[in-house]
């Protein structure tokens, strides 16, 4: 009897693992089979510096890529148009995981306020177009590893006026970029959506730093023109690395949204670039119980 | 009865004047309230000090609720408590020290009850183990609101009367020991003594008594042989996992015993029977959303192929789910749930009286929520439905967080059923609406 049961136990294992596989397997095909199209070819510039294809890589670089890996505390302070504070804190980690500025890993441990405390979120970012990134959360009280769907990624981070486009960044391929104006030390970009019903702007300008390259300005506008919403770079502060290298770093920042009035501070302290990170750090153990040093 | 009325109305009083504080010290402004928390150091800031890692953080809330219709076999209040919730944490250079622990004054049962939620340690002796001991929550498997290869203690009692999600599961006393290898990693956990869930016993929920034939609720609470043996009645249970593409494959294995009661003695109390589960899950992107599988055997060994009238058959457990963000700040969760009796010829040939369970029982699950106000305010409604019981339960609720150290919420837990011996239509009686307030330190 033990036997027959141990035996249809392991049977019914082995077809489910078989199951599981095949469907896997066909899910990859079939992503791969939708492989997107390649974005529109951008006008080159005739002037003697860098074209836009370059300076908005470059940019996308200096804003989320620089070092091989990343650790950091984020303050956000959200305040909203009647004066009511609400504050975030949270550590992350990155690890860059793919060539030419493509794939990351990021591991985001809450430490403020009481409703998230101690929540962990891991991101496995993918820049192939037509692919969506990998999301976990896991919430202590209950011992939960919940999966969340792939969102829309112009929502709020956290509550916050940042959103979460601004925090993992934007896919260079999903706007068409021109350079508008070369003044006062900056390039001005103007990035046009490609697919203008995927997002609520109609366009927005960037106003990238020519030495850095960090984008210190980006007012965003509604269709007819209108501008409603501006993040701007309030500090910018040099990080050296153990190897040498020095990072120039936005620690402080804000974003206004000037249709509901709400204004939120991000400040970024502690940072180290180039530790050592494991790329195992990104995965279920460490989802469950962040290394330490993630958690102080 | 009268008792129950007066605490609850203190409870309610409670809740108003909670309401009203914060709201008297938003009018002042927060931003006075920040820097007189930076200039003057609170009492946990001078301990925290004194210890450089004790970290000390806690909630206290009440919680109010009244039953919707009239419950001849329980109370008219559904849930009326103070909770005051503590949790410390502290770490030495080789482990992490973690407890937290709620005292709280129920008025529902009249009495003040203290409940260990964790007591652990935590330790990583090496670069491939992890070992946690103690008292602690455990959660594995990819079921959203219902449970397969997850053999954890949960607490229906706390879910049905609108307690937070959180107490959806139960703590155990046991040790966890993880292994991770580039091959899988391998999850093993030993629990010394059974730690049923907290099921349903008459206590705040009145159930159906299929030996009674009949609802029974705070009068007849249900009597139960629970083994309790230290290290004779133990649970063991085991998950190998690993990720391939990043879809979660995992197999489950559990030694112990039925977690509610599905089996009976001679005498008539309630007892339970040895269970032993094995399964699968697998968990990924499917299209624009994450699709889910799982599947349990339930071996029920003293069934005897379904022949013994005292214990419930084995069972197969099988749920398919889809999960994704419907629009911004949206999202909808939809499981297919199927439960089957095995053994099912002998199950019938013994059932003589009352009416005979199906063999095949399919639940649908939703969970839909939405937020709004700057993700301040969250409407969520779970649901259950179950076409072949005729029955069905829906947990809708809305949550507003006042500040970043209050949130208020109110919700209800609504049971219909058409039959009285269903899983939820024996609960109909129960439909209950609660409100709560919590401030976090």
């Amino acid at each position: 009897m033990k036997m027959k049961s141990f035996l249809l136990g392991t049977l019914a294992f082995l077809i489910t693992l078989m199951a599981a596989l095949v469907i896997a397997s066909t899910l990859l095909l079939m992503e791969i089979s939708f492989a997107a199209t390649p974005a529109a070819a951008a006008n080159p510039v005739p002037d003697a510096g860098p074209g836009v294809d370059e300076i908005v890589k470059r940019a996308n670089h200096a804003a989320l890529y620089q070092g091989d890996t990343c650790k950091g505390t984020v303050a956000l302070k959200i305040v909203d148009s009647q004066g009511r504070v609400r504050n975030r804190s949270l550590n992350i980690i990155r690890k860059n995981n793919g060539q030419d500025d493509g794939d990351q890993l990021y591991l985001t441990y809450f430490k403020a306020p009481a409703d998230v405390r101690k929540m962990v979120f891991l991101v496995h970012k993918t820049t192939e177009p037509g692919q969506d990134d990998s999301r976990w959360l896991y919430m202590p009280s209950l011992d939960l590893v919940k999966r969340i769907a792939a969102g829309d990624k112009r929502t709020s981070f956290a509550g916050s006026d940042f959103l979460y486009e601004d925090i993992s960044g934007r896919n260079l391929s999903e706007d068409r970029h021109e350079l508008v104006d070369t003044k006062s030390g900056n390039f001005v970009i103007r990035n046009t959506p490609l697919d203008p019903g995927s997002v609520e702007f109609s366009h927005y300008v960037a106003h990238v730093d020519q030495k850095t390259y960090l984008p210190m300005l980006v007012e965003y506008y509604k269709p007819g023109g209108q501008l409603y919403r501006i993040m701007e770079v309030v500090k910018v502060e040099n990080v050296k690395t153990d190897n040498g290298n020095v990072y120039p770093t936005v620690t402080n920042s804000m974003v206004r949204n000037l249709e509901t009035g709400s204004t939120t501070t991000m400040t970024y302290s502690d940072i180290r670039y180039d530790i050592p990170l494991k790329d195992e750090l990104f995965g279920e153990r460490y989802l469950r119980r962040p290394p330490r040093e993630v958690m102080r | 009865m009268n008792q129950g009325a007066t605490i609850c109305a203190a409870v309610w009083l409670g809740l108003i004047m909670a309401l009203a504080a914060p709201a008297a010290a938003g009018t002042t402004g927060i931003t006075e309230n920040v820097t007189a928390q930076t200039s003057a150091p609170s009492l946990l800031d001078r301990l925290a000090e004194r210890f450089p890692p004790l970290e000390i953080n806690g909630y206290v809330e009440t919680r109010a609720g009244m039953r919707t219709r009239n419950d001849p076999d329980e109370k008219g209040v559904s849930v009326a408590e103070a909770t005051l919730q503590l949790e410390m944490f502290t770490y030495t250079d080789w482990a992490d020290f973690k407890f937290k622990g709620d005292l709280r004054t129920d008025g529902v049962t009249e009495s003040v009850v203290f409940d260990t939620r964790e007591a652990w340690i935590f330790s990583r002796p090496s670069d491939n183990v992890d070992i946690k001991v103690g008292r602690q929550v455990l959660t594995w498997g990819t079921g959203g609101l219902v449970f397969l290869n997850d053999m954890f203690p949960k607490d229906w009692q706390s879910f049905f009367i609108g307690r937070d999600a959180e107490y959806l599961k139960a703590p155990c006393n046991s040790a966890k020991v993880g292994l991770f290898s580039h091959l899988a990693n391998v999850d093993l956990v030993y629990t010394p003594r059974f730690e049923p869930d907290r099921y349903i016993n008459g206590e705040y929920i009145s159930y159906w008594s299929a030996a009674d034939g009949e609802r029974l609720g705070n009068d007849d609470i249900l009597e139960v042989d629970t083994p309790n043996d230290w290290f004779e009645d133990d649970e063991f249970a085991m998950r190998v996992y690993r990720n391939v593409n990043n879809y979660e494959l995992a197999l489950y294995g559990y030694w112990g015993y039925w977690k509610d009661p599905k089996g009976v003695n001679d005498q008539g109390t309630a007892t339970f029977p040895k269970l032993n589960t094995y399964g699968a899950s697998v968990r990924g992107q499917v299209g624009p959303g994450i699709g889910n599988a799982e599947f349990a055997y339930y071996d029920s060994t003293q069934s005897n192929g379904g022949t013994n009238a005292d214990v419930h058959n084995s069972q197969m457990r099988y749920v398919v789910g889809y999960g994704q963000e419907v629009w911004a700040n949206c999202t909808l969760d939809l499981q297919y749930y199927v439960e089957q009796m095995l053994d099912y010829g002998e199950y019938r040939d013994r059932t003589t009286t009352g009416r005979p369970k199906d063999e095949f029982r399919h639940v649908i699950t939703v969970q839909l929520s939405q937020l709004f106000m700057n993700q301040t305010l969250t409407l969520a409604l779970d649901g259950y439905c179950s076409p072949s019981d005729e029955d069905a339960y829906l947990r809708p609720s809305a949550e507003y967080k006042i500040s970043d150290t209050t949130v208020a919420s109110v919700g209800a837990n609504i049971f219909f059923g058409n039959h009285p011996e269903t899983f939820f239509g024996q609960f109909s009686n129960n439909s209950n609406i609660y409100t709560s307030i919590r401030y976090s330190f």
